[in-house]
């Protein structure tokens, strides 16, 4: 059912194991490696582990990794650590992919299911023994932060939606990713709205998953489908811009392609060049001097956590940057390297434990800072941190949303 | 002084050495190895590690062809660890004559050596990183092979029969009188102590050194004209399968996945001290070359260690033709009492791993012919110790291993997947170990680190364990480091210069390493300035560096007729036997 990768998929990846000097500063940055003795670490598991290798991956432990990509940007050398580790995992679960992996993987069948039964749904998620169920049937831990389904779609409020200004700063394409349809309706809406603002022609074309999730289980053939599929949908013109609130599928269109799983599609190489993701785009528009900066005060203190997979894109942290911009608002980096959860790992009934560990010091910043508010990137982070310290986790949009006066 | 009696004394522990032991101990023999360094240490410890499949002598030497097929298939069944079953091709490139794939196929129809040709796509499916530009290949059943293993497991069958491998003993004198062999004088290296062998039977088995064997025993010269020939390991394996250039044997001709790197070898050039063997930069070049012409890209990847061993070439025109009846045109074999007058002593030349455990059956057989007391050859039946589960070696095993023991035991050779308790185990059983010695068994140091990360723990270690003093620890940890130096500087570029770079800095930097306590005689060893003549000195020699990633000899293997043809300096004939 899942042919998943094959030996070749992982050229680019194994040749840069020859760069790997043995300096251990993968090691040292790895936020797994430091809560639990069950990973091995990504210096072993990558390049080390990788010249034992031969299209299978006899080293299971491999898959404590959470696929945060720490290792191969912190790594001096060049080494792609993660992605080797990525193709590693995707061969080693190929003739065995869990039940549960292939459906925490498909975000739009759960926002499709969850949708119509939203306050079913949400009742069920909030239920202990149904959770407990479905630990034990499924394996997704009884406390791991789930999504809230909402009735309402992305795509029914664009359907009556229209613009509150004429467009004057040109078009961009708004690439909303399976959560901003089903779960992080209200990101999608306030991102429109905020390039609305700016003047641009926003043009949401149909799109589907990037396939990620699939991607970080290793199930890689699925997930080569899905982002083809979908960069020939958001590649509606070579000048367009593709803007996105979903910043961890804004690395996978940019980079996780064609790095971990090979693909070479025109179209996706095309589309993964014209990607920003929301803030970097908006920071871009502020260095230019492009962006106005008639914002009205916010007067809080908030931490804000640059998630893993925006890190992985090498742009910095340009949400903090432009966050700074908004009067009033003092923005704490976190300095955390990882919120634990790393797209699905935290789910997992037996990873939970170690994503909680790894997303520790971050809980206890956003509780000292303020305990009611924190911001950052990517939906899946942003209920972790939710669900840890009981605070209301946004995206950097809203508050620029808010110091725009449109909230 | 020491005084020792058996039947036969075999001088030489490469592989013909070990298994002409093993041959003669199961045939009821007592009999005593002597080398003057480690098993396997000279040219069974440098070459690339092909088990062959007969296919790179179909063309050039059917006979030879023939052998490597059925013994390939011995090996793999009697000491089937040392083997990994890789598969091999043979690649007809862009620069190359198709037609020579029509020779190639009929010679191996001929030899009975198995092989298919199938299509380009199939190839690069198989193997993704070999040249596109390929015009044709052929399937063949090449294996890689670890000549240590092939070394100490045949040595372990020899001690079931009584055989003794004597390493670190240097022999000094090979006495007769004037027609009968009647003992060999040899010093124990490790301890300084003087060992005295009664014995009525001489096989001298010392390869490329052969020649001073035969001036000890004051016996008319024999002629070794030793074939250099360099090699380079890539840190990983770029390929899975052996691939061979289907062309007439050549320089650069091969690349063989052994262990975790992968070999291009090799070149061949005539030297006069096996001691002394350089690696010339612009053979190195040349190699790399030769394989960008197999894999697009071979140049930037990275050259971890390079390495030269010494054919054992004997040239003999004194030798009788009756002398060569019961070779293979693989060896050749000096009769010392139809040549010399002399009873009791067989001098071989040439051979190749692959066929060493024959080689050894037709020199004991020509031995027991003078004997007049002939036995069956068992060798090729019997199992030998350790591999009796019957698996060939994976890649994957160690990986394995250590995700079995990974809580247990600690890692000290992150690159080869060392642990502690497999260090500490070989340090409590051969406490006298150099560390060069641990590493042909353990395959320490031998990664793209080279040294940089696991010498000073191994060192560390075995201190702590009580095996060594502190300047016996820091000796044997200078040495070590230098050993592996001299693989590293004909290759220093690209990705293994930061390596080399930030492990100098390590050890010069933080450990002070030139300023250490290091005993003069921490080692027998031709580094230091014991010994001023370099032929009385060990193998490891200042300009090759210690053996690489499996052991032996690609080598040589020259009938008396192929050496003379090569004297007459026939490029092709030089190369056939390659």
């Amino acid at each position: 059912m899942f042919e998943s990768t094959s030996h070749e998929h992982n050229l680019l990846a194994r040749a840069s194991l020859d760069q790997c000097v043995k300096c251990t500063i993968c090691e040292t940055q790895c936020p797994v490696m430091a809560v639990t003795p069950a990973f091995s670490g990504p210096k072993f598991v990558g390049p080390q582990a990788e010249r034992y290798r031969h299209g299978e991956s006899v080293d299971h432990s491999l898959d404590y990794c959470s696929s945060c990509g720490t290792c191969t940007l912190v790594c001096p050398q060049g080494v792609k650590i993660a992605e080797l580790n990525s193709v590693a995992r995707a061969a080693m679960k190929k003739d065995h992919m869990p039940l549960r992996d292939q459906l925490i993987s498909r975000t739009i069948m759960m926002g499709a299911v969850m949708r119509p039964v939203a306050p079913i749904a949400n009742a069920v998620l909030a239920n202990g023994a149904a959770r407990w169920m479905i630990e034990k049937v499924v394996g997704v831990h009884r406390k791991a932060a789930m999504p809230t389904a909402h009735t309402r779609t992305f795509a029914s409020w664009w359907k009556k939606h229209t613009p509150a200004q004429s467009a004057t700063a040109g078009k961009v394409v708004f690439f909303h990713g399976c959560a901003g349809q089903y779960f992080e309706v209200e990101t999608s809406i306030k991102a429109v709205e905020v390039l609305e603002h700016l003047g641009y022609e926003v043009v949401v074309p149909p799109q589907g998953c990037c396939g990620l999730p699939l991607q970080s289980n290793g199930i890689f053939d699925t997930a080569r489908g899905y982002v083809k599929t979908l960069a020939e949908r958001l590649n509606i013109a070579d000048d367009v811009p593709i803007i996105t609130a979903a910043g961890s599928c804004a690395g996978m269109l940019k980079h996780e392609a064609h790095e971990i799983m090979g693909v070479d599609d025109p179209a996706v190489l095309r589309v993964g060049g014209r990607t920003r993701e929301i803030s970097e785009f908006l920071l871009d528009l502020a260095d230019r001097g492009k962006l106005p900066l008639d914002f009205s005060p916010i007067n809080l203190e908030v931490v804000y956590h640059v998630p893993c997979q925006v890190k992985g894109q090498g742009m910095g942290k340009p949400a903090l940057e432009l966050l700074r911009l908004i009067p009033g608002l003092t923005v704490v980096d976190s300095d955390a390297t990882c919120c634990g959860i790393a797209g699905t790992y935290g789910l997992k009934k037996e990873k939970y434990d170690v994503g909680q560990a790894v997303g520790k010091p971050l809980f206890d910043k956003v509780r000292d800072v303020n305990p009611k508010l924190a911001v950052c990137d990517t939906e899946t982070c942003r209920w972790q941190i939710a669900a840890a310290t009981g605070a209301k986790v946004v995206h950097p949009v809203w508050l620029l949303h808010q110091a725009y006066g449109l909230s | 002084m020491k005084r020792l009696q058996t039947d036969v004394v075999v001088i030489g522990g490469g592989s013909t050495g070990i298994g002409v032991l093993r041959d003669c101990a199961m045939r009821g023999y007592r009999t005593i190895l002597l080398d003057r360094a480690d098993l396997a240490q000279g040219t069974s410890g440098r070459f690339h590690g092909l088990l062959h499949s007969g296919g790179r002598y179909v063309v050039s030497d059917p006979e030879s062809a023939t052998e490597c097929a059925s013994e390939n298939a011995i090996l793999t069944r009697i000491q089937p660890e040392a083997v990994e079953r890789t598969g091999g091709l043979f690649v007809v490139t862009d620069k190359d004559d198709p037609q020579f794939g029509d020779r190639f196929l009929a010679g191996a129809a001929v030899t009975g050596v198995p092989a298919e040709e199938i299509t380009v796509a199939q190839a690069l499916a198989r193997e993704p990183r070999l040249n596109p530009a390929i015009q044709r290949a052929f399937a063949v059943q090449d294996g890689t092979v670890d000549g240590w293993q092939i070394a100490w497991t045949a040595t372990a069958s020899a001690r079931q029969y009584g055989g003794q491998a004597l390493t670190y003993h240097e022999v000094t004198q090979v006495h007769h009188d004037g027609s009968q062999v009647t003992g060999v004088t040899a010093t124990d290296l490790k301890t300084g102590e003087t060992v005295s062998i009664d014995c009525h039977f001489v096989l001298n088995c010392a390869g490329p050194w052969a020649g001073r064997i035969t001036h000890m025993a004051g016996l008319p010269p024999v002629a070794v004209v030793p074939g250099r020939g360099i090699m380079v390991a890539m840190s990983h394996r770029l390929v899975n399968t052996v691939i061979n250039r289907c062309i007439y044997p050549a320089d650069g001709d091969i690349i063989v996945p052994i262990h975790t790197v992968c070999v291009i070898g090799t070149t061949d050039h005539k030297v006069t001290d096996p001691d002394h063997l350089e690696i010339p930069r612009q053979e190195v070049q040349q190699m790399l070359d030769a394989g960008e012409d197999l894999i697009p890209g071979f140049r930037q990847a990275r050259a971890v260690h390079a390495w030269a061993g010494a054919r054992p070439l004997i040239k003999d025109d004194r030798v009788a033709a009756s002398d060569t009846r019961h070779m293979s045109r693989g060896m050749a074999v000096i009769d010392h009492s139809t040549r010399d007058g002399v009873h009791g002593m067989l001098t071989i030349g040439g051979g190749k791993l692959t066929t060493y455990r024959l080689m050894a059956e037709h020199i004991v057989d020509a031995m027991e012919e003078q004997l007049g007391t002939p036995h069956p050859c068992r060798t090729a039946e019997e199992i030998c110790p350790g591999n009796e589960a019957g698996h060939n070696y994976l890649i994957t095993h160690r990986l394995k291993q250590r995700e079995a023991d990974r809580m247990e035991s600690p890692i000290i050779c992150e690159c080869e997947l060392v642990n502690r308790s497999m260090l500490v185990q070989l340090l409590t059983e051969q406490p006298q170990a150099s560390f060069d010695d641990l590493r042909r068994q353990l395959r320490i140091g031998m990664g793209p680190c080279q040294g940089g990360f696991c010498t000073s723990r191994v060192a560390g270690i075995a201190h702590e364990q009580q095996v060594i003093d502190e300047a016996r620890a820091t000796g044997l940890l200078k040495l070590f480091l230098e050993h592996r130096w001299i693989g590293l500087w004909p290759i220093l570029n690209g990705d293994q210069v930061r390596q080399t770079a930030l492990d100098n800095w390590i050890m010069e930097g933080t450990l002070d390493i030139a300023h250490l306590p290091s005993p003069d005689d921490v080692e027998p060893d031709p580094l230091a300035p014991m010994s001023p003549d370099p032929r009385t000195t060990d193998p490891t020699s200042t300009t090759s560096p210690s053996p690489d990633p499996t052991a032996n000899p690609e080598v040589s293997s020259r009938s008396t007729t192929t050496t003379n043809r090569r004297a007459r300096g026939t490029r092709a004939a030089s190369k056939e036997t390659k």
